[in-house]
């Protein structure tokens, strides 16, 4: 007998119960649908790391005081001997003959303070005193105003540059510039507005201020000269790694270290926290992509669960069809094309709703599909129906026709 | 002359130990082709275990059976399904046909899995339905069907396939006289053309419609004789 016939007879029997094998495909369709969009979250929140790091700029080197112990919390005061980095070690870095390929190095204080104006408040997410160079290096283009300048550095001057967040918070719709707020009781002045950053992940880019490094070491941070670190621009993405091995040697010079082994700072480049922070937000996918991996499988034992009691309800029929005749195979193929439709059928649902779950964003993220994932889940659909619905079709086809035609 | 049903020493056991039942117990039985055959017996005496035998629905415990002098037991799933559908004719004491399927889609099965093609398939199965009188009901499904249009459905599927024997297991177990009637009269044509019957009854008048009636007790056959009113 022909295979078209078979389908027809699946076809049929799929109708039989109609709320039975609607069901089923939606147990599927949901497992589909999961993996599509669980894996588009994981990669969407793994792309939004990359273009914040992609912003900070990939040309930066970060230079921490204490050894290198990996990304993440320093281990500070291992040795005693620690020095700080010091504004004298950032003009070193500047020295052309010794590291010719730094373009800028920017001295960074962070600091923590609640701005206000009137009765508006706000903790910007960074407050860093820092030179102008930190805008270039930073990637943080101005929209209005100015940066403060060289001279506001060497004067000390309580002015600064602020993000969209952080003006919104303040001043609502007005201009903030030529303004005064308060940060930590001390009044700076609003120069200029940083172009808008965007949020990267879980931080807001524009809940910034930048003032100049001397006004927040002799306000905010209580005069002291470590700073928190030192950010520097190679001249270009090819010579990183070169701009990294002079600031070793500008570095060694300054802090008086003959053996490599023995520094007492460490640096990174935009590059490696790419690596890290990619190889993490991976872990994220994997994981994100095993829960919903487990819910097709669920999925699946739905298929084995609907097949068997399918299976048991016709049994006499299937005994009738192998008194008149039917081989095993013919019983066989009929089942096993059932659970496939129910498979085939789910999965393509699933598919069209993941793409269609896709378009909201999820837990602040923007899920960005992966079309491999959307391959991967609609073949695994595919093979859980041909196996789940295989053992109910294989004993289904096994039935002495004498016994499927007693049962009651 | 040609054997068509050849068993011997049949046997067929049911449980284990003091609780063990013989359905069967030694059956030797020898069809003809072009035989009409009886079968009667009280209740419990093994008619359906040994129909079972004869159609290749069921194995025996022990002992040969040769259909059309082929072993059954030498042939494989594959092979028994294959003779089940070109040679053998069931029609069932519960009709069994296949639910919500129209009669005439019920009469093309057996051929549809023998790979009829479509159109003479069809062709077969509406002559099939209007021999058995249900020329105008061939687009109802079996609950839209009476008992007794619902048995003649099962004989209409039975002759379709036009197989060398036709087993029925009280075919008119259902039916009242003057389907049972029609029916006999069709076995009687069936018969005429050739073919082989063995039916299960208990009632004497379908016994009496048979050339040969055999009645067993007890899985044996206690009896084993031609009817002379028919076997001129
Ligand atoms: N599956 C089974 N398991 C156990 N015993 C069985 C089974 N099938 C039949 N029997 C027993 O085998 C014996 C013969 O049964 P069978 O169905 O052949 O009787 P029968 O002659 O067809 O009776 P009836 O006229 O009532 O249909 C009975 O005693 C019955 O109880
Ligand atoms: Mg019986």
């Amino acid at each position: 007998m022909s295979l078209f016939e078979i389908v027809k007879f699946a076809l049929r029997g799929l109708t039989i119960n109609r709320l039975r094998t609607f069901l089923t495909t939606l147990g599927i369709m949901i497992g589909v649908m999961s993996v599509i969009v669980l894996i588009a979250v994981g990669n969407g929140s793994a792309k939004a790391v990359q273009t914040s790091l992609d912003r900070l700029g990939t040309n930066s080197i970060t230079i921490r005081s204490g050894a290198s112990g990996g990304f993440g919390p320093r281990s500070r005061g291992v040795a005693s001997n620690t020095k700080q980095l010091t504004v004298a070690n950032a003009y070193a870095l500047m020295n052309k003959t010794l590291a010719p390929d730094i373009k800028q190095v920017a001295p960074i204080q962070n600091a923590n303070a609640t701005c206000a104006v009137g009765a508006n408040t706000t903790t910007p997410g960074t407050f860093v005193g820092s030179w102008p160079s930190y805008f270039e290096i930073s990637n943080t283009p101005l929209q209005k105003g100015n940066f403060f300048s060289v001279e506001d550095v060497a004067q000390g001057r309580r002015v600064a540059d602020i993000g969209a967040t952080t003006a919104t918070a303040l001043f609502g719709t007005d201009n903030p510039i030529g303004k005064v707020m308060k940060c930590g009781g001390i009044p700076f002045t609003i120069v200029g507005l940083t172009a808008v950053k965007g949020s990267s992940g879980f931080q807001d880019g524009d809940s910034l201020v930048v003032a100049p490094l001397t006004a927040v070491q002799s306000t905010l941070s209580g005069a002291t000269s470590a700073l928190s670190n030192i950010t520097a621009e190679a001249s270009s993405s090819k010579v990183t790694t070169q701009a990294q091995a002079e600031i070793n040697t500008v570095m060694d010079q300054q802090h008086q270290i003959h053996n490599a082994s023995k520094r007492d700072y460490s640096t990174f480049n935009a590059a490696q926290l790419l690596a890290t922070s990619s190889s993490s937000a991976q872990t994220f996918t994997v994981l994100l992509g095993a829960v919903a991996g487990i819910s097709l499988l669920v999925g699946g034992i739905g298929i084995t669960n609907i097949m068997l009691v399918t299976v048991i309800e016709r049994t006499r029929e299937i005994g009738i069809r192998k008194a008149i005749g039917a081989p095993k195979s013919a019983i066989l193929t009929q089942f096993l094309i059932e659970a496939t439709i129910l498979s085939v059928v789910g999965g393509l649902l699933g598919v069209i709703g993941g793409y269609i779950g896709s378009n909201f964003t999820i837990a602040g993220t923007k899920p960005v599909i992966e079309p491999l994932s959307v391959i991967l889940a609609f073949a695994v659909s595919i093979l859980i129906g041909i196996f789940f619905g295989g053992y109910p079709a294989s004993r289904a086809a096994s039935l002495r026709p004498i016994e499927a035609l007693r049962y009651e | 002359m040609t054997t068509v049903i050849d068993v011997q020493h049949a046997v067929k056991q049911y449980g284990m130990g003091d609780s063990s039942i013989f359905a069967l117990d030694d059956v030797n039985l020898k069809v003809e082709s072009g035989e009409y055959v009886a079968i009667m017996g009280p209740s419990g005496s093994g008619k359906s275990t040994l129909m079972n035998i004869i159609g290749a629905l069921d194995i025996m415990t022990s002992g040969e059976y040769y259909l059309d002098g082929i072993e059954i037991s030498s042939l494989n799933e594959n092979g028994l399904a294959i003779l089940r559908g070109r040679r053998i004719g069931f029609i069932f004491q519960s009709f069994n046909l296949i639910p919500r399927t129209t009669a005439l889609k019920n009469v093309e099965l057996p051929m549809a899995y023998q790979g009829v093609k479509a159109a003479e398939r069809r062709m077969r199965a509406l002559k099939a339905l209007e021999v058995v009188g249900l020329a105008d009901r061939v687009d109802h499904e079996p609950t839209e069907l009476s008992g007794g249009q619902q048995q003649r459905v099962a004989v209409a599927r039975a002759l379709a396939t036009r197989p060398t024997l036709l087993l029925a297991d009280e075919p008119t177990g259902a039916l009242d006289s003057k389907s049972t009637s029609d029916l006999l009269d069709l076995f009687d044509q069936i018969n005429a053309a050739g073919r082989t019957i063995v039916v299960i009854t208990h009632e004497q008048d379908v016994a009496n419609r048979a050339k040969r009636v055999v009645r067993m007790r007890d899985g044996k056959i206690v009896s084993d004789e031609l009817n002379k009113e028919r076997v001129a």
